[in-house]
């Protein structure tokens, strides 16, 4: 079910995706995805690299053009409606590097100009994002997070009524990522900006969004809410466990475990989806005993984006 | 009310633009100091006269000069008589050395090196020498390469000398008048170059590698992403840059005025004229070159395609009148030849509106072709 069933007031959505394809030489980007997303709602696209994300966003933002199908912003197609979208739409593309030796504030500045904005918009936007102490450095100088921040500002500086992010997080550490969540998660409790954010984490998609849209090669796996996309498997819980000895493990390789296994090669690592955690559990260690194995480490969780992610494609998000 | 939209959106590009240029402290160097220096450097080079040096080999026939009478060789008296003679530096053999003192065309000093035939040829083809000289029964023979004009000259003043029946250390020349009208020295005829060969280099360096590097950065596919007028990006980088070309030619300008008493002869309105036709063309020219390719490589061999013909063929640094006469015609039509030889003949040649008219037409066409088709094809993404 698409949340947009749920929304009775103001049903015309704000983007409307319906079928579209689009080639590049050698690869075929994205492969017929329908999306509607509705007024004030925060969608993430989570996928790996490559998935397609970047190009379906382009399409949105207007930079590429579908190889067929059609796409709607506010019911309104971008052949000829150009300048009246880009005064609704605020972006930031995946790894823009603006002019260097400008400030913070003249690049807001020089921004600002382009949507009749004046200097009071600026300060405003330099408030929001948390950089009034940077605001005369050169953007040369700032930091990774700074940057994606100063970038954030330029996307709010339209008071847009739809926001398109390309990957805002990627290569930040924790406390910069959170700083660019708080931000947006102060806009969400506006809710008068819809939202599109791709991301490679879950952690960012299940924080920000209510609505998640997984896509893998160029094709929509699944879609709903956090919820809806976890619950559907009944409340299953993942352990994971290490063993002791390593060797042993590859050797007993043959050992038909009485479970699906999913191994980490890399991390030495086994994972089991239990949907009764608190009956195989027991079941486990019991065959654990018997092959006379030891155990490192064990954990059990619930069940994350992520495991659903590798159960559909057998990869993980960050592979 | 749209109009001053618009209007503030062009000053805050042209704004923009023009802290991003003057931030760059390589801009400075190689825009106002590199010229000077330049200047500086090639005009002192060619206007104080340094002596020449001319090489000349001297076939040595030890066994029949001994066998005859030595006295009788002409070559042997003038070197014995008139010249210096230079002990031999490890195998090299005796050398001689003979200067005519001349006020007016500066002095030549002659080395005589005594060989053989075969060492000469070798020094020949090395360049160390341009003419041989060899005496066959009381006769000089001159031996060099009659297409070399420096061997040429160093045959006629060698022979001047050798043929003459009294040896004069100094040429008197009464009859060369020296010009000191302004306006022919080589200095005169250079500055009005640098200055046209700046505008080139500054915009197509300045405008098209901006233009390719913004696009690399991803920054002009952010920029359109806005409701930002393309035109005004692309005419806010002209602005900026006819205001840095002004700047820089102007400072070299009164750098050459100081130094090298450099005037401007004729219409100054019509000097501007040909500055502003000569900056369309190029800013035109170099927004053609960086409307597609997103890479600061292939930007580079793009520029340099389009720079380094012209430096060598518009006669920036020496007259293009040497190269033949079909490719003249050519050559003179082509944009840096056309503000080299407009700034030109308005700075030595004191021109006015009627003379550089053709010029001006021709460039700023050149320019509005060249940024009509450029942002035709200019590639935003």
């Amino acid at each position: 079910m698409n949340l947009l069933d749920m929304v009775t007031t103001d049903a015309r959505p704000v983007i409307e995706v319906q079928g579209v394809y689009k080639s590049f030489k050698t690869v075929q980007a994205v492969k017929g995805v329908d999306m509607r997303i509705a007024k004030g709602q925060f969608v993430a696209l989570l996928g790996p690299n490559g998935a397609g994300k970047t190009t379906l966003v382009e399409m949105i933002e207007g930079i590429q053009k579908p190889d067929r199908g059609e796409i709607f912003i506010m019911g309104k197609k971008w052949k000829g409606n150009e300048d009246e979208l880009h005064r609704v739409i605020g972006l930031s593309l995946q790894e823009t590097r603006f002019i260097d030796k400008l400030t913070v504030w003249e690049t807001l500045r020089l921004f600002a100009s382009f949507y009749q904005r004046d200097q009071k918009r600026v300060s405003e936007i330099i408030e929001i994002v948390g950089l009034e102490e940077k605001r005369k450095s050169y953007v040369v100088n700032l930091s990774g997070g700074q940057r994606q921040r100063l970038a954030l500002g330029i996307a709010l500086l339209n008071n847009p009524k739809i926001l398109l992010l390309d990957e805002p997080t990627t290569g930040l550490d924790p406390n910069a990522r959170r700083e660019i969540w708080s931000i947006l998660l102060t806009l969400k409790q506006q809710a008068q900006t819809s939202l599109i954010l791709t991301t490679h984490y879950m952690e960012e998609a299940e924080q920000l969004c209510e609505y998640i849209i997984i896509i893998d090669k160029g094709k929509i796996l699944k879609e709903g809410t956090v919820t809806q996309l976890l619950n559907e498997d009944q409340g299953e819980k993942i352990i994971e466990f290490v063993l002791e000895d390593t060797h042993q493990v590859q050797d007993n390789r043959h050992i038909n475990f009485p479970f699906q296994i999913h191994w980490d090669a890399k991390n030495e690592k086994g994972s089991i989806a239990f949907t009764q955690v608190e009956s195989e559990l027991p079941q486990f260690l019991n065959f654990i005993k018997e092959q006379k194995l030891r155990i490192k480490n064990l954990e059990c969780r619930r069940k994350t984006l992520d495991d659903l992610f590798t159960s559909m494609t057998g990869r993980r998000l960050h592979e | 009310m749209n109009k001053v939209i618009h209007q503030e959106q062009l000053f805050q590009l042209i704004l923009a633009h023009f802290k991003e240029t003057i931030r760059e402290p390589g801009v400075i160097f190689w825009g106002i100091i590199f010229p000077i220096l330049m200047s500086l450097g090639l005009g002192i080079a060619f206007t104080k006269k340094a002596d020449v040096v001319r090489n000349v080999a001297v076939i040595e026939h030890t066994f029949i000069i001994q066998a005859s009478n030595p006295s009788s060789s002409r070559i042997e008296t003038f070197l014995n008589n008139y010249s210096t003679k230079i002990e031999p530096i490890g195998d090299e053999g005796i050398c001689y050395r003979f200067t005519v003192k001349d006020e007016k065309l500066g002095n030549t000093t002659f080395f005589f090196r005594k060989t053989s035939w075969q060492k000469a040829m070798v020094l020949l083809k090395r360049g160390n020498l341009s003419v041989v000289i060899d005496e066959k029964n009381s006769q000089i023979e001159y031996h060099f390469d009659p297409l070399n004009p420096d061997a040429q000259l160093t045959y006629l003043k060698l022979s001047k000398i050798m043929e003459r029946s009294e040896v004069l250390p100094a040429e008197r020349n009464e009859n060369i008048e020296p010009l000191t009208v302004s306006g022919t020295r080589y200095i005169d005829f250079l500055i009005p170059g640098l200055i046209a060969m700046g505008i080139m280099m500054s915009c197509l360096w300045g405008m098209s590698y901006g233009i390719i590097e913004k696009r690399t950065k991803k920054l002009l596919r952010r920029m359109v992403a806005t409701p930002m007028k393309k035109s005004h990006f692309l005419i806010a980088l002209m602005v900026v840059r006819i205001i840095m070309n002004f700047i820089e030619s102007a400072l070299l300008f009164i750098f050459a005025y100081f130094v090298f008493d450099i005037t401007i002869q004729g219409n100054i309105p019509a000097l501007f004229a040909i500055f502003l036709a000569g900056n369309i063309a190029f800013a035109g020219i170099a927004i053609f070159i960086s409307s597609h390719t997103a890479n600061t490589e292939i930007g580079n061999g793009l520029i340099n395609a389009v720079v380094l013909p012209m430096m060598v063929l518009s006669g920036i640094f020496f007259s293009y009148h040497n190269f033949p006469d079909w490719s003249i015609p050519y050559i003179q039509k082509l944009p840096l030849t056309l503000l080299a030889d407009g700034i030109r003949s308005v700075f030595i040649e004191g021109a006015g509106y009627a003379e550089i008219s053709f010029a001006t037409f021709l460039l700023t066409a050149i320019g509005i072709l060249f940024f009509s088709s450029g942002l035709k094809i200019f590639k935003w993404h």
